[in-house]
């Protein structure tokens, strides 16, 4: 299956990667014709396991990474052909907690600014440390910080020089809850000033909180972009468990029009249905049931979390 | 032209230097005092006059040279190295900046530091023994051209190291070496023939002797070939750097 809106070009994509490869030098295929529209202004998440090819991706359009193949634009510059104008517009927080131990917050912050080529403007990074809870530490060295504010010291040098794209590798990997709770208010933040986010993360509950839209990437390969909400009806199934009164050995015949399974202990019975679906049965399914005289004592319905959809879309490509 | 970066990368490196000022600055300053004491007041003392001066002026340009390469080349790829071990070269590497403004920004910090470094060196030999400057001009000149170039060499290696042992390996097995064999010391006219016409194959012996000139007016080689290496020797550093960026090498997979 090619990726979903693969040939659709978005007139309004501010990020375009068009058949994108990546062969390592040792032979390791990371990225494999990878076609992907990134619209402005929205929040994008870049799912995959380890090793999938997320870093990779992000580092070919930052700089970092020569693609082998392919071509990336960012607002209409090439990445190679004009790079100053293409990485000026990003701002990258690499998922390492890579720092200049010795350096001040301050002193880092301002360096990031100027290698980007932006005049000094200590009013707006006073503000970005402000909000990021950094700047009461913005004379302390980077070295005597913890994990979590390290992090915070790296997305603050990310938006150093007002970036208009921002790349978030694994920005909660190892992120106390509150700190993650914060990253995830600056994201909706930023994205109201009209800064389009790009993250990769293994926490999955934190792309269907945040994301608009999702990719899915495995083995170097995007096997799915697509609306999260539409992705979650589209793939999401609905259960309903029946814990029954007095334990069946085996489902009634009168039940064979539903897929039913039963628990080996035959205490309770699940229905499985498309979410989607117009009728879901189960109305009708109840009525039999009592018909039957199957009595049940509790019931429970659940929707498939987007860990679950992620998961299966893996495995079956696995 | 990022302007901007080269001036942040100038002042990143450069603060590094002040925060460790003992070892950038002083420490050299000290052990080339070292060198004072015993080679031109102790030894120097019952020695005669090498080129029409005395020993202890006679060794002060080849002692200035001696610290400026070694500087020179462990500023500069001590500069480049530290980001590559810490991780923090992604910035870099992301950022909108050319290698032109990348080695202005690195060389051009390292070469500052050998300078001052050097005139450090230069005020301190005052303190000992009593010397001239024929050619401040050139002085100037040969000064800053080996500063810069040897900083693009010590810039090469520390892109080229990939650990610690290799980033010392240059300067303590290739560069000490030839410098002591270069006649930081004593004129080649003091060796023997056979050890003279080898001796010239040593590019240290180019460097000094040009330096020394600049001071003194006499010099073992012709002076324009010592300018001319040494500019020739920081087009080929140039040439290598530029390769260096823009195939990826070391920097980019």
């Amino acid at each position: 299956m090619p990726p979903l809106d693969a040939t659709i070009s978005m007139p309004d994509a501010i990020v375009s990667v068009q058949g994108l490869s990546k062969t390592y030098k040792t032979g390791f295929q990371a990225l494999k014709r990878v076609d992907l529209e990134i619209r402005r202004g929205e929040i994008f998440a870049l799912l995959g396991p380890n090793g999938a090819g997320k870093t990779t991706l992000i580092s070919i359009v930052c700089g970092i990474v020569n693609g082998s193949e392919g071509t990336v634009i960012v607002d209409g510059h090439d990445i190679v052909r004009d790079y100053r104008a293409a990485r000026g517009l990003i701002g990258l927080v690499p998922q390492e907690l890579s720092t200049d131990a010795f350096e001040s917050v301050w002193a880092t912050v301002k360096f990031s600014r100027g290698l980007f080529g932006k005049a000094p403007d200590p009013a707006y990074l006073e503000k970005i440390l402000r909000e990021l809870s950094l700047w009461e530490k913005k004379d302390s060295k980077i070295m005597t910080l913890s994990g979590g504010m390290k992090r915070r010291v790296l997305i603050a040098k990310a938006l150093a020089h007002e970036p208009r794209v921002l790349f978030l590798d694994e920005p909660t990997a190892g992120v106390d809850v509150e700190l993650r709770h914060d990253m995830w208010q600056m994201v909706h933040r930023l994205r109201e000033s009209g800064v389009t986010i790009i993250l990769t993360t293994h926490y999955i509950e934190e792309a269907e909180q945040m994301a608009d839209r999702i990719g899915v990437i495995n083995r170097g390969e995007l096997v799915l972009v697509e609306d999260k909400h539409t992705l979650m009806r589209k793939l999401g199934k609905k259960q309903l468990s029946l814990q029954l009164q007095t334990p069946l050995e085996s489902v009634p015949e009168g039940l064979g029009e539903w897929p039913l399974e039963l628990s080996d202990d035959g205490s309770c019975l699940t229905y499985t249905f498309d979410a989607q679906g117009e009728r879901t049965g189960i109305a009708e399914l109840l009525r039999k049931l009592n018909a039957l005289g199957i009595d049940f004592k509790d019931l429970h319905s659940s929707e498939s979390s987007l860990e679950d959809i992620f998961v299966s879309l893996v495995r079956s490509r696995a | 032209m990022n302007l901007y970066a080269i001036r942040a990368i100038y002042r990143f490196e450069m603060a590094r230097t002040f925060r460790t000022l003992m070892q950038s600055i002083a420490s050299p300053v000290l052990s080339t005092s070292l060198y004072f004491v015993v080679f031109g007041a102790a030894i120097g003392s019952r020695m005669g006059e090498v080129g029409g001066v005395s020993y202890g002026a006679f060794i002060i340009p080849g002692l200035i040279m001696l610290s400026l390469l070694n500087e020179s080349i462990s500023n500069a790829s001590f500069g480049i190295y530290m980001p590559k071990w810490a991780g923090t070269i992604y910035e870099l590497l992301s950022a909108p900046v050319s290698y032109v403004e990348v080695v202005l920004g690195y060389v051009g910090a390292a070469a500052t530091k050998s300078v001052i470094l050097g005139l450090l060196i230069l005020v301190t030999a005052r303190l000992f023994v009593a010397y001239e400057i024929q050619h401040p001009f050139w002085m100037v000149a040969f000064l800053l051209l080996t500063a810069v170039t040897f900083s693009l060499f010590g810039f090469i290696i520390g892109l080229w190291a990939d650990d610690f042992q290799k980033l010392q390996v240059v300067p303590l097995m290739v560069i000490t070496p030839l410098t002591f064999l270069g006649g930081s010391f004593y004129s080649i006219s003091m060796l023997p023939p056979v050890w003279q016409k080898i001796t010239l194959f040593n590019p240290v012996v180019y460097l000094v002797n040009g330096f020394r000139w600049s001071f003194y007016g006499t010099a073992d080689v012709n002076v324009v070939v010592s300018a001319a290496a040494t500019v020739g020797f920081l087009l080929v550093c140039l040439g290598i750097v530029w390769w260096i960026f823009r195939t990826g090498w070391k920097l980019k997979s």
